[in-house]
């Protein structure tokens, strides 16, 4: 068809690059020898990192900075955060494509870790190279520090919080419905989804409100407790086969179809207001879930929620985002921005970050240790949030995760929604979810 | 001074240079244009920054995006890939989502620029009255104009709002059920279609206003003592006279209506790209956004472009054809 597809391919390329240039936007692209950059490398140099970041990271206000700050006068740190993590990887797509506007250290989610560790391993830093690599991994869970790996073995990010789950009540409306609202018995009440679901029936014969926020409630959170997620043991999405997807559905679904949650879709507008309004009364909660309610809540929430295990966690707990920092290769200041990624990560700053502001750590030596089991969470009526989520991050089941998890995980729960808004077959909607997740897989 | 100085010289040279055939020859006017084209030199100079930018800005891009079209590849790998020849374009005929889109973006296009154009025009008439404050009226119509897509979709989206939402709240007031807009396919249809209206409607009506003013007043005395009362004559008088100003607005409406993108991709309002949660108001240009910057198949997504590109020709082609008919007709 064409000859010489490559010399056009080149052509095209030579005129971008013109044009970029006559735009005047052509972006620097401090390569250089990584070996020289690290010998140059002044540690007490005056230099300002920029740290992209997404949704609720809480660096900042953990007091991370400030404190890295103090003890390195020469840095000065500047956070970009985006809110919705999806738009923040859109644009951290196009920077990779266009090899320019890269944060000193970004910010890389469960979600798309492995899409960044299949096709983009060659833009970050290879921790695993390091000299004190050892050391690093050893600060890891070891399935968090391999989700961040390839298969040749470089790692591409280090691990700042996990998701382990738990489910969150609301024990002013649990009263009000006559159920318990002690954290024990609550657990007691729904040791299976199928408890839970009984609960929920119960619930809603007593009560106007909802009993939980979404039917991506449940979907989002037992499809990790199954043996596979979306993936196949080698990372290749397998929706349709997947016992998780399949058992995960099948709750959701019953919850959806019948009028079990507020049907509200999570992260949107009307969702946020539904938690000052207490329009419904469980979420499963990830630990990182906990700063999103208080800071929906405001002060007004406090003691209002409480915390229990999810259901089925005896068997297998799940785990629900999470992130890593990344080091762009190809950054002006790769050594200090490795040495300030390397703190960050440290289990001593996994622990402040935890007691600051819920985020669980992915660090066994954090998680052990005594500030975080000991601790318990005054908003949240005192739970004891470090043995809840330690426990649950003990029992997390380690699902392959996939380039595309979020985008099919995207398409269940939009199904979901459809279910229970639009009437529409349990069976008609799965139907419909699969061709979307072919939409996303094929291309 | 640069001009001044050289453009006689260059305009010198050239007529000498000019000169040996026009002597023998003795036939003048082939000199003098090419005079004159020298002359315009500067004129080209003026004009060229803009033919940079669009070549830059437009035409690069366009042709760009069909090469990438013809590739199956990734957001990030936007120059790699493999080269896949018109498969893309196969595929997306024989994909359900982008029918689902078309369908979707040429009824929120009739459900949005229909009402949209009728509306401007009455309120052009109206204005065209000699009426108190007519500026104030004039200004106030075009404020919507002025607003950002995004300002003014995540208002009408809450506005929308199943739970918490104005306009449900008022329907309660009034004893009607609740309706939740953004899940059914019609009610999300109408919601995105209010939006573009109320943003575009005062813009036409400007547009229909100026034309009206130029139209001669002895047509209307003409017809008043004919004895047409003010309906014949706006039936009679003013939309003949409008009607290549509403084959504009007709135009331009419709492109704007095959690329509505910004209004379904917030009206979802947490950043889904689905269009609603069985696709009830995907449009074309939201189905790009989802293949090129969700599934970040670019590939793909450079297709629709050019098949939205189509559609736009397509349409207008149409509609050319069919405003030179009735002129035809009309003669």
């Amino acid at each position: 068809m064409l000859i010489h597809p490559n010399r056009g391919k080149a052509v095209l390329g030579a005129a971008l690059a013109a044009v970029l240039l006559t735009a005047g936007c052509g972006g620097s692209d401090g390569d250089g020898d990584a070996a020289a950059d690290a010998a140059a490398y002044d540690p007490n140099a005056p230099v300002t990192l920029t740290v992209g970041t997404f949704g609720t990271m809480d660096f900042d206000n953990a007091g991370l900075y400030d404190e890295y700050m103090k003890l390195h006068p020469n840095v000065t740190i500047k956070q970009n955060n985006i809110a919705q993590s999806a738009a923040y990887y859109k644009s951290l797509q196009t920077r990779l494509a266009a090899g320019s506007g890269l944060d000193d250290i970004q910010g890389l989610e469960i979600g798309f870790i492995a899409d960044v560790v299949q096709n983009h391993a060659d833009a970050f830093v290879d921790f695993a190279a390091e000299d004190n690599a050892a050391e690093l991994e050893a600060n890891f869970y070891d399935w968090k520090w391999g989700q961040a790996s390839t298969e040749d073995g470089k790692t591409i990010g280090l691990g700042t919080d996990t998701g382990p789950q738990a489910m969150c009540f609301r024990k002013d409306l649990f009263e009000a419905a006559g159920l318990p609202t002690d954290r024990e018995q609550v657990g007691q009440l729904w040791p299976t989804w199928e408890a839970y679901l009984d609960v929920a029936r119960q619930y809603q014969t007593k009560s106007t409100n909802k009993f939980l926020d979404s039917p991506a409630s449940i979907f989002s959170s037992s499809v990790y407790q199954g043996e596979t997620a979306y993936n196949d043991a080698e990372g290749n999405p397998i929706p349709e086969e997947s016992d998780g997807v399949k058992t995960a559905w099948g709750y959701a679904s019953t919850a959806a179809s019948e009028g079990l949650t507020a049907n509200l879709s999570q992260f949107g507008d009307e969702w946020n207001a539904a938690f000052s309004n207490g329009a419904f009364a469980t979420i499963a909660c990830p630990a990182w879930m906990l700063g999103y309610i208080s800071s929906q809540m405001g002060e007004g929430g406090a003691g209002k929620w409480d915390v229990a295990p999810l259901p089925g966690s005896s068997e297998a707990a799940s785990n629900w985002g999470g992130s890593y920092l990344g080091v762009p290769k190809d950054g002006p200041n790769v050594e200090a921005a490795k040495d300030l990624a390397e703190w960050l990560t440290a289990p001593e700053q996994q622990v402040k970050t935890f007691v600051e502001a819920a985020h669980f750590p992915s660090s066994p030596k954090a998680a052990e240790d005594p500030q975080v089991v000991d601790f318990s969470d005054p908003y949240f009526s005192d739970a004891p949030i470090g043995q809840i989520f330690g426990e649950s991050a003990d029992n997390i089941q380690r699902t392959p995760i996939g380039a595309y998890d979020t985008q099919i995980q995207e398409a269940f729960t939009t199904a979901l929604t459809d279910i229970a808004s639009n009437g529409t077959a349990p069976d008609a909607a799965f139907g419909n979810a699969l061709k979307v997740a072919e939409q996303v897989i094929g291309g | 001074m640069t001009i001044a100085s050289q453009t006689p010289r260059q305009a010198l040279r050239g007529a000498t240079r000019a000169a040996p055939p026009t002597a023998s020859t003795g036939d003048r006017p082939p000199a003098r244009r090419r005079t004159s084209l020298t002359r315009n030199r500067w004129g080209y100079a003026y004009v060229a920054p803009f033919f940079l930018l669009f070549a830059a800005f437009s035409l690069y891009p366009f042709l760009y995006t069909a090469w990438i079209s013809l590739h199956k590849t990734s957001l990030s790998n936007i120059d790699g890939g493999t080269w896949v020849g018109l498969d893309n374009y196969r595929n997306l005929l024989q994909s359900e989502f982008f029918w689902n889109a078309a369908r979707n973006t040429l009824t929120i296009g009739v459900l949005a620029t229909v009402p949209q154009l009728c509306m401007a025009l009455g309120l052009a008439h109206l204005l065209n009255y000699k009426i108190r404050n007519r500026t104030f009226f004039r200004t106030v119509m075009l404020m919507p104009y002025a607003t950002s897509i995004a300002a003014a979709t995540l208002v009408f989206a809450q506005l929308f709002g199943r739970d918490y939402g104005l306009i449900n709240t008022v329907l309660q007031a009034f004893g009607m059920d609740r309706i939740d807009w953004e899940a059914g396919t019609l009610s999300s249809q109408v919601a995105i279609a209010a939006i573009v209206t109320w943003r575009w409607t005062g813009y036409n009506a400007l547009i229909y206003l100026a034309a009206m003013q130029s139209i001669p007043g002895e047509l209307y005395e003409a017809a008043e003592i004919d004895g047409a009362n003010k309906w014949k004559q706006f039936l009679h008088v003013t939309i003949p006279s409008l009607r290549p100003t509403i084959l504009f607005t007709v135009v331009v409406s419709t492109i704007g209506a095959v690329q509505l993108f910004g209004e379904p991709l917030l009206f979802a309002g947490n950043g889904t790209t689905s269009g609603g949660s069985s696709g009830q108001y995907q449009t074309l240009g939201l189905l790009m956004y989802q293949q090129g910057w969700s599934n970040f198949h670019i590939g793909q997504a450079a297709t629709t472009a050019w098949a939205m590109f189509m559609i736009i020709l397509l349409v207008v082609g149409v509609n050319a054809v069919i405003g030179r008919l009735r002129n035809r007709a009309d003669r």
